[in-house]
Formats: structure tokens, sequence, C-alpha cells
């Protein structure tokens, strides 16, 4: 059998939802009423025709302002949604014929670190473990070691998530996501809202991932300086499409110089999706 | 035979997890507790003084099974709703396990803490009627068995009921409430099915509460032997090894659909 060349391929993905359609308008009684009956929809394409290849050992970015599609094309990787049309494929098996297969070689940290908020990170990563046919002894070994090169206090494994701050919680969702070795590790936006010694400590520990084993990393963000120091390739996304792909350098010199002024990678994207990255931010 | 093996422990965490969250709530759970022992005293007590003991006891078996039926309904459903609030659904539905062991295990729970919670109302409730409640003529190993193959039915059910907060952790527990509402009206758990207005009675003969009562309360009231009650518990588990299928098929059309509008997530 032919091995595949890429850990993760995407292949013309594109998925829609529907969603209630909100006027601004001033409405009579009547047809605030009939509005109320009769809701009109509307087809929001929150990816549109996507197709990307990110080769093993690779740290793939996606760059994209709030709601330009990022979170929906992870969401679609990670068997979470179902696409419209187009396929997606992990190490060679289909994200919807295979998923079982697909889920046993992957793990996501998601912008949100959504856990059981009143047990502790200890009991949420066992819980997280035994999922994936870990044992608790092999899971609390690791999850020690994990959290301590994120700069966690493992003292304060055994209290409850929700007395955790934003950015120790971070790293624990970063912590349950490695604990299963995945070969493909979807990070969205794993820093957002992180203090910068968090980012740092996460960022530090995304590159030694990338040292240490042969996985496929696929990281979003709107942070281009995070981007940049840790993606081999990014692809640049608006309103669901891909508008630019390259390394840095490539996407650097697609725009021409200003004033012969350096060019950065926010005036890239800047220049492609005229949008200030920075006002979307959280 | 391996991979049974390893569901079977894998469906362990759920279990444990969910009894990490009963630990972490255990005030809340006296209170619940103080709920159920509350309840069975107000219904029981309505017979005090107007009926013999068995009338009280008829009454308490009513509120106490209907009280363990009800927690192996909600309790899937219950879990489905935390994991919708707390945002943890779309992590354990990317963990390589089949559908089957995430909700086995959820069920195991549900029985494990339905037993648990019911069998010590049972345990308080003497100490309140005193000589009303004699559970001397009870016969326990009929009792256990009719639990145990009601059990099927009721998980059946809780499947099913589990794709309503799986669509809307807001209203879903809601809608969960109006199926167990349902059954407490058809199922004869405080008065006989006779009682019932002639088009309400073919429903309560589908319904597997009907049944469940029946036994048990020959078990406790007359002390029926298992035997005896083959008739009827042939007919829970035919019920039961119809409702669990249909249970998981209808919680797969659900997740699917879940999957295809975008309802698994609480943001983002």
């Amino acid at each position: 059998m032919e091995q595949p060349l890429y850990g993760l391929t995407v292949r013309e993905v594109s998925k829609h939802f529907h969603r209630t359609k909100r006027t601004n308008e001033k409405q009579h009684f009547h047809q605030k009423i009939r509005h109320m009956f009769k809701r009109e929809k509307e087809t929001i394409r929150a990816v549109d025709n996507i197709s990307l290849d990110v080769g093993i050992g690779e740290i793939y970015g996606i760059l994209g302002a709030n709601g330009s599609g990022k979170s929906t094309l992870i969401r679609l990787i990670s068997t979470l949604l179902l696409p419209d049309t187009g396929s997606i494929h992990v190490f060679g098996d289909d994200v919807v014929t295979d998923s079982l297969k697909v889920r046993r070689v992957m793990n996501r940290v998601s912008v949100e670190a959504s856990f059981f908020k009143r047990l502790s990170s200890a009991e949420n990563l066992i819980y997280a473990a035994r999922l994936y046919g870990i044992s608790a002894a092999e899971a609390a070994t690791k999850a020690r070691h994990i959290l301590k090169k994120l700069g966690f206090d493992t003292k304060r494994m055994d209290e409850a998530m929700e007395d955790l701050s934003r950015g120790m919680q971070q790293k624990v969702a970063i912590a349950r996501a490695l604990l299963t070795t995945p070969m493909l590790l979807l990070l969205d936006e794993p820093t957002t809202g992180l203090d910068p010694k968090s980012k740092r400590d996460v960022q530090a520990f995304i590159e030694e991932i990338r040292g240490e084993r042969n996985a496929v990393i696929v990281l979003t963000t709107h942070d281009m300086t995070e981007a940049e120091r840790l993606c081999d390739r990014i692809a640049i996304i608006d309103n669901g499409k891909f508008i630019a792909e390259g390394t840095v350098k490539e996407l650097i010199a697609s725009v021409p110089l200003q004033n012969n002024a350096p060019v950065t990678l926010e005036d890239v994207f800047i220049a492609l999706t005229g949008k200030e990255i920075a006002e979307e931010a959280f | 035979m391996l991979n049974l093996v390893r569901e079977t422990v894998v469906s362990y965490a759920f279990i444990e997890r969910n009894f990490n969250l009963l630990k972490r709530y255990l005030s809340w759970e006296i209170l619940f507790f103080s709920y159920s022992i509350v309840n069975a005293l107000t219904i029981g007590l309505i017979m005090v003084g107007r009926g013999s003991s068995e009338d009280v006891l008829y009454l308490v078996i009513g509120a106490l099974i209907w009280g363990f039926l009800s927690i192996m309904m909600r309790e899937v459903s219950d879990a489905i709703t935390w994991e919708r609030w707390e945002g943890t659904i779309e992590y354990t539905f990317m963990a390589p396990i089949y559908r089957i062991t995430h909700l086995v295990g959820s069920c195991f729970f549900a029985i494990l803490y339905g037993l648990l919670r019911t069998g010590l109302v049972l345990a308080i409730m003497p100490l309140f009627f005193g000589e009303h409640i004699n559970l001397g003529n009870a016969n326990w190993l009929t009792m256990g068995v009719t639990v145990a193959v009601s059990s099927l039915s009721f998980i059946g059910i809780g499947l099913m009921a589990a794709i309503f907060p799986l669509l809307s952790p807001e209203k879903g527990q809601a809608a969960t409430g109006i199926i167990q509402s349902l059954l407490l009206l058809v199922s004869g758990i405080y008065y006989e099915i006779e009682v019932l207005p002639e088009w309400l009675q073919p429903i309560s003969r589908i319904s597997p509460a009907t049944y469940t009562l029946k036994s048990i309360r020959a078990a406790m009231l007359e002390n029926q032997s298992v035997e005896s009650q083959t008739g009827n518990l042939l007919l829970l588990f035919i019920i039961g090894i119809v409702l669990i299928p249909l249970g998981f098929w209808v919680f797969h059309l659900g997740e699917k659909y879940a999957k295809r509008v975008g309802r698994l997530k609480r943001s983002g």
C-alpha cells in the first residue's frame, strides 16, 4: 500500500451553516409577528473550498481574524463537524468514514479550556487519558512531566479547575492533548488571552514538541509574532477562504515594499484582507 | 475480545468521573437525597390512618421505584447536559471510543447511583413509618431481578432522551422531564392503570414502568417468586432489547445532526 506523503490532506472542503437572518430595520408589529413564525434564513459559508497539505514534522499556521473560519476548519479536521463537500484525510484515513482511526492519532487544544470546572486538573486529566486507554498512574506521571515543562506549579494539580487562572487552565488543556501523544496536534488559538509569560511557556513547548517528535501540527492564531516564530508555512484565511499560502518569507515577498520600509507579516495580512487583526483580537 | 475488554475498561472513565463529580457536589446530593425522603414520606403518609400497612407500602414503593427509574432515565441525559455546559462534549466525542462505550459507562453509573440513593431512602423509611411499613414479607430476589431487567428499558429511554440536551443544553433537560411525566401518568405509579381513561390504557401497556411496578409490588407486598413473575419479566426484557438499540440509533441520529449543523460547540 502506498504510504501517504502528508500527515494531513484537505481537499476542496466546504462547510456552510444556516442561521436566522437578523434585521436592524424598524419593523411594524405585523412584520414582527410574521418574522416570529416565518424566520428568514441566511447561509454562512464558514469554510469555502479549502485545500491544504501538511507534512510530517511540519507546523502549519492558519492566520485569520475572528470569525474567518479557522475554528470551523479545525472542527472539520477533528471529526466534530461533517463537511458538506470535499474530503479530509489524516495519515491516509478519511475523517468521516474512518473517524475512529483518525481520533486515535489526533488531539486538539481549543481557545476555550473546556473542563469539568469543579474537578481538579489531575481528575480531569486522568479522565481524559482513560478515554485513550491510558491508565491513571501513567496519566498522572505524564501529566506532571508535561505540566512542569509548561511552567505549571504541579502542587496545584489537586485544586479545582475553577480556582486556576485562565493561563493555568490553558496549560492543563495543552497537557490533556499531549498526554495521548498525538500524531496530529490541532492547536486552535492556544495562546489567546494568556499573559506574556504563559504565552512564552506555551510557545517554547510547541517548539520543543516539534524538535522531539515527527508530529503534524496545525496552529491557528491571530498573533503574527507567534505565527512567524512557530510556523513552517502559513495560510491566511478570510471569509472561509484561503487567500494566501506560503512560508513567512514567501508571504512577505508577495507584498510590495512601501516607502522602502521592511514588510512584516502584519503588513501582508492587512494588504491581503484589508483588516487590522489587532482590532479583531480578544 | 481484546476490544471488548478495552472498551469496558474505558467505560469505567465515565463511572469514575461521575462519582468524582458527585463528591464535589456532595452538599447538593444531600439536598436531593433529603428531597427523595420527603417525597416518599409525603406520598406514603396519604394512606397512614386511612388504609392498611400494605396500602402505605403500595404508595411508598411507587415513590421509590419511580425515583429509581427517573434517576436512570435522567442521569444519561444529565451527563450530556453537563458536558454540553462545560464544553467537554467535544473532547468526549473526539476521543477514540465507540459511542456505545461512552453511553454504557454513563448508564452503569446511573444504575449504581440509582441503587445507592434508592436503597438509602428505603432503609430510612421504616424509621418514619414504624409498623406501617413491614418489609419482612418482601421477596428481595424478585425485586432485584425486576430492577435489573427493567434497567434495560429505562436506559433505552434515557438514551433517547439524551438527544434533547445534546441539541439544546438550555432547554433539553426540560424536554427529558416531559418524557418522565408521560411515563408517570400512564404507568400506574400511584394508582392502578385501570383507573386511566380507556384511550390511555394501551399506552400504559407498552410502558416498561407498568410491568416494573407490578412485579416489584408483587415481590414486596405478596412475597411473589421470580417464577411467578416470568411473564412480566419477559415482557420487560423484550421491551428492553427493543429500546436499547432504538435508543442508540436515535442518539446516533442526534449526534450526526449535531455534527452537521454545528451544535456541539459552546463558543468559537
